[in-house]
């Protein structure tokens, strides 16, 4: 074990943990976005709304997220008229790639994780809801979206977590991320357990970090939920 | 439409499907030995089991992979250096494999555990009265529950392992995804290639997805449901 690789590398890792969070800050956003209306379709019970979004779910997380990167990183320059169009400079971008996989990839696992959430609320509320003479609108923003996304907190948080993990992929399009940063100083070095070791260390503090935050997040909003304390 | 690439396309899903059911055999020996461990009564067994999941689900399959894959070559290595062999290479089989099942032992060590303390412990007790000896338990009481209970939580870790797999191309095993890799450069159709490849994983994913549904089915026999 040699400490001083740790000193001299540490710059590099750090500016791979800079590429990992902000890769899963972009997947983040654009998923939870995405998700919240693709939920409420995929809940619904008109099959012409929900089957798509089925269809979409299945696809994306039937296969593996490292063939939906390839096929958008890689696959998209077969394509001539794509190559010389306008939004080539775009999808020839492994950052832009990236970020649209793991979008495409969470918005797909957060998708079902929301619905599954939606469906299991109680019929009472809803009824109690509409014999209130609110519209369907208002029954979604005041009643079923704040209530099945909160109680979504604690599946969510495991896909935030995976999808932490998911963004190590990032390195095989180029992109320096922590663990391209790692594979990076063990070519250097040819010391895995000291390259790999400290990248380890840093994705463990990031995950203890997104677990924190989302234990303090349910006791925050789920706290109708928890059971009672003594005092 | 595949250049006559799909004998080499269909050799790699059988390498791919090959490699996930040896990973499973072993993560199915690591999960049996974690849940064994987590309810042992001795504390440091819990102790260890208790890092080994924190620690392997804290991490992402790729950094692991590479780690044990480039640092069990190093040990490897300074081991036959020591013993005066010359240079061994892993095999990059042996190395995904034996891999991906540690990774996948520490999810099954939480589904093996969860279904085990979800069987009464009064059956386990009266199994023992009857005189049978702990393996005798473990095979007709334990186990045939344990399945059941198990299953929904083994088939969600089975489905995720599956696609796990796609990352030993980056160790260089000669899988669905490298041959595709390959096909893809030499006819310079990268799109044709990762889509079918893709859609190899999902005909299998969708194929376990049925096969598993059957197997909780016929484990649930004399399962009494609520109608709906």
């Amino acid at each position: 074990m040699r400490v001083d690789i740790f000193w001299s590398a540490l710059p590099s890792y750090l500016s791979g943990c800079g590429t990992t969070l902000l890769l899963l800050l972009l997947a983040l956003v654009c998923g939870l976005l995405l998700s919240v209306p693709l939920a409420v379709l995929r809940a619904s019970d008109n099959l012409w709304l929900s089957r798509p979004v089925w269809l979409y779910t299945y696809v994306i997380r039937g296969t593996p997220l490292l063939v939906q990167l390839f096929i958008l990183y890689f696959g998209l320059a077969q394509f001539a008229p794509l190559r010389e169009s306008m939004l080539w400079p775009l999808f020839s971008s492994p950052w832009f790639c990236a970020g649209l996989a793991f979008a495409l990839n969470t918005t797909a696992y957060t998708t079902e994780i929301f619905a599954g959430s939606l469906r299991s609320i109680a019929v009472g509320e809803i009824e109690a809801a509409k014999s209130l003479g609110m519209s369907s609108l208002t029954l979604y923003r005041r009643v079923l979206l704040p209530d099945a996304l909160r109680r979504a907190l604690p599946a969510y948080s495991n896909e935030v977590v995976f999808m932490l993990h998911a963004t190590s992929l990032a390195g095989t399009v180029t992109l320096f991320d922590l663990t391209a940063a790692a594979r990076a100083i063990n070519a250097d070095t040819y010391r895995p357990f000291e390259a790999f070791g400290l990248a380890a260390l840093l994705y463990l503090l990031l995950t203890f970090a997104l677990v924190g935050l989302f234990r303090s997040a349910e006791r925050r909003w789920l706290r109708h939920l928890q059971p009672r304390s003594a005092a | 439409m595949l250049h006559g690439y799909f004998p080499a396309l269909l050799g790699g899903a059988v390498a791919t499907i090959q490699i996930a059911l040896s990973s499973l055999v072993i993560a199915m020996g690591f999960g049996l030995l974690g849940a064994a461990a987590k309810l042992s009564r001795w504390r440091a067994l819990n102790r260890l089991a208790q890092l080994y999941t924190t620690l392997i689900r804290g991490l992402p399959e790729l950094v692991l992979l590479l780690f044990l894959f480039y640092g069990g070559q190093l040990v490897v290595n300074q081991i036959a250096t020591a013993a005066g062999l010359g240079y061994i290479d892993i095999d990059p089989f042996v190395a995904g494999v034996s891999t991906i099942g540690f990774i996948y032992g520490a999810y099954l060590t939480e589904t093996f555990r969860g279904a085990i303390q979800s069987i009464p412990r009064g059956q386990i007790e009266a199994a023992y009265a009857f005189g049978m000896r702990p393996l005798q338990v473990f095979f007709h009481v334990t186990w045939p529950q344990m399945v059941r209970l198990a299953l929904p939580g083994f088939a969600n870790n089975w489905l995720v392992m599956i696609k796990a797999t796609a990352l030993v191309s980056l160790i260089g095993l000669d899988d669905l995804m490298n041959r595709a890799g390959l096909a893809a450069s030499a006819v310079h159709e990268p799109f044709t290639f990762y889509v079918a490849v893709g859609a190899i994983y999902l005909g299998i994913t969708t194929i376990s997805m049925l096969l598993l549904r059957a197997l909780e089915q016929r484990y649930s026999v004399g399962v009494r449901r609520l109608q709906t």
